[in-house]
């Protein structure tokens, strides 16, 4: 069984998954980042693969993204630093980012090296469904890769279906028709749309993303999904404070533990 | 060989509509709803009716005499320049907003570089009483401050992009942005042949217009069926979509994409797609475009604002791919020079990006006497500032 199979059978309630952009703020944080949640108790990561035009992403996650690109962060370099991460951390993770780096990159290769590192799945927000389904699902079988789609609040009940179908790891609920890191609180009306969805009864887990950003708009995620992801909030913590300390403190406000000061 | 668009949004390799769920439901739309709505009587009447009395179309094909005699050929000028609002992106903004009513839209959004697409929706929504906020990069905003008054002045919001290298593809990537936010009761007008389908093909359609009266010009004026070439500036592409659309099928026309190269191709400064370009993702369609090997977009340069963008349409990757286009690149300064030369020899002072389709009759082969038409795009007024710092 993949890590991320494993971990929502083991799991189902409460997952948290934390988005983090490779390269930032320094070159080499990736891997001090990945081990540091992993510590602070964080159930999946998801790791930006930074772009130059990240048209799904707000303006935190793209500020993180020119930065690291000034680091010098290239997908040669994510994988290198990637390269031992599994004899460190067994936390699931999936890559972020946009076709066009996976298909510049060599898409069998790209493939081959999530596969080489420990990748246990891949969400590409702009990779349409019938492309996926027509001309890679192979490759993410053939890799071990698990598949991600979005679904929006304006998504019609075909296309649900359709997303469910074709995911294969999770499927990410965006919890506004907005980009990440916009709105703080959650409406009544996205908790309507949550609960359409679970009404659905889904095959694969769900996970609510985007605009999620304290402990009050996570447990109301996790009650009516599998778990929730954080992206922009981390983000913004780590151009406060990137320390182990920071990063700690951060999982735990978020889980609503006391934190110690 | 065809070069119309198939069932799935592509030509040949180019084309399909790369986009996140966000903007799915949006883009289905209008991808079910585009040909009925264009083809319908209804649609078709408001067009035509706004396109005669309000843009002022037909727009003229001139002769331009003393420019034919100095190149040996027929040089024809079709007048885009004369539309209502100074260029031939009123052709496409006139048709959208009629389509964003049909689809019960109240807030347009748009991105401009040159301004005169921005120009061109801030109109069209004051017609309309439609609210209108327009996407510029900051860059943008300073080098056509002409055209950034005149939004305002129109009831338009300018919002600056400040991403990026703060230019054409920063502002698209903003008002995609917007869209995304604000999904249910906002249309975004695209302003050139680019974007996930069905936009290429809906805004080739809209600009068709110019060919479809260059055909009927030229037969009344010449009696000849065809050109012998068209040329036209290629920034996304729109102008020359609506240049080429009814010629494309004409394999005698020779078709001639002129892309901007900035400082030249080889000084890193330039946004010459088909020569420093290859095959990927650009604002959800697959094309031609600049890029590293990591897949990053790279920054364009070119002194006018409306041709730096690091991509074109996917219909012009595919005539260039196809060879059915030929691709020439010009300079910032053959460029100005052109414009200089137009405005004394024929007394028509064009848009810089414009002025990039004359400079390339000095770069293409042709045969003494052909027919040339040239399309005169938009005029120079927003630029005067750029051209005063450049008068001797
Ligand atoms: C006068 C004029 N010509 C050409 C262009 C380039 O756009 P396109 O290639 O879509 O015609 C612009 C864009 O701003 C313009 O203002």
């Amino acid at each position: 069984m993949s890590r991320l199979k494993e971990l929502f059978a083991r799991k189902p309630k409460d997952i948290l998954n934390i988005y983090f952009t490779a390269g930032f703020p320094e070159l080499a944080d990736t891997s001090r980042i990945i081990l540091a949640l992993d510590h602070a108790g964080a159930d999946l990561l998801e790791i930006g693969m930074p772009y130059s035009d990240p048209m799904a992403d707000g303006e935190t996650i793209q500020r993180s993204g020119t930065r690291a690109l000034q680091n010098g962060m290239k997908l040669k370099v994510l994988f290198e630093q990637l390269e031992n991460i599994r004899e460190r951390s067994n936390i699931p993770i999936v890559l972020m980012g946009y076709f066009n780096q996976v298909i510049q990159y060599g898409e069998e290769a790209f493939f081959a090296a999530c596969k080489r590192v420990g990748v246990d799945g891949l969400i590409l927000p702009d990779l349409p469904l019938e492309v996926y389904a027509r001309e890679y699902q192979h490759l993410y079988e053939k890799y071990n890769v698990e598949s991600t789609f979005l679904l929006s609040p304006h998504s019609d009940e075909e296309r649900i279906r359709r997303v469910d179908e074709l995911s294969t790891g999770f499927v990410y609920m965006v919890a506004d028709a907005s980009i990440t890191g916009g709105a703080n609180n959650i409406s009544e009306e996205q908790i309507q749309y949550f609960q359409r969805i679970e009404k659905m009864n889904l095959n694969t887990p769900r996970l609510i993303g985007f605009g999620i950003s304290d402990h009050a708009a996570f447990s109301s995620a996790c009650n009516n999904a599998h778990g929730a992801i954080i992206g922009s909030a981390f983000i913004r913590q780590l151009e406060k404070d990137a320390s182990d300390q920071g990063i700690q403190d951060f999982v735990m406000a978020i889980r609503g533990e006391k934190v110690e000061s | 060989m065809t070069y119309s668009i198939n069932e799935e949004g592509f030509y040949g390799a180019f084309g399909g509509a790369f986009i996140p769920e966000m903007l799915y439901p949006n883009v289905e739309t209008l991808r079910r709803n585009y040909l009925d709505i264009i083809q319908s009587d209804s649609f078709q009447e408001e067009y035509q009716y706004l396109l005669k009395q309000y843009v002022g179309r037909p727009t003229p094909l001139y002769f331009a005499k003393r420019l034919s005699s100095e190149f040996d050929a027929k040089i024809y000028l079709k007048r885009e320049d004369l539309c209502h609002t100074g260029a031939h992106k009123v052709n496409n903004t006139i048709g959208q907003i009629l389509i964003a009513q049909k689809l019960g839209k109240k807030r347009i959004i748009a991105e401009t570089g040159a301004g005169q697409h921005g120009v061109a929706t801030a109109t069209v929504c004051a017609l309309m009483g439609l609210e209108c906020i327009v996407y510029m990069g900051a860059v943008d905003i300073e080098r056509q401050a002409p055209n950034v008054a005149r939004m305002k002045m129109l009831g338009a919001e300018v919002r600056p992009a400040t991403s990026g290298s703060q230019t054409l593809k920063d502002a698209t990537n903003e008002a995609i942005r917007d869209w995304i936010a604000n999904p249910a009761n906002t249309h975004y007008i695209i302003g050139s042949v680019v974007g996930p389908h069905p936009y290429p093909d809906m805004v080739a359609r809209l600009q068709a217009i110019i060919s479809e009266e260059i055909r009927w010009q030229l037969k009344e004026q010449t009696g000849k069926e065809t050109p012998d070439m068209v040329v036209a500036c290629v920034g996304g592409g729109s102008n020359a979509a609506g240049a080429f659309y009814h010629f494309l099928e004409e394999e005698s026309t020779r078709l001639i994409a002129v892309e901007a190269a900035g400082l030249g191709v080889d000084t890193n400064e330039s946004a010459a797609t088909s020569v420093l370009g290859s095959k990927g993702i650009i604002h959800g369609s697959r094309t031609l475009l600049m890029q590293d090997e990591d897949g990053q977009i790279i920054e364009p340069y070119s002194i006018s604002a409306g041709l730096d963008y690091p991509g074109i349409g996917p219909l012009h990757a595919h005539l260039i791919e196809s060879k059915r286009a030929e691709a020439i690149s010009i300079t910032d300064k053959e460029a100005l020079d052109a414009a200089f030369h137009l405005s004394r020899v024929e007394g028509i002072i064009p848009a810089l990006e414009t002025a990039h389709a004359f400079a390339a009759l000095h770069k293409m082969k042709f045969n003494s006497g052909d027919s040339i038409v040239i399309n005169l795009s938009g005029r120079g007024d927003k630029d005067l500032g750029t051209y005063q710092k450049f008068m001797k």
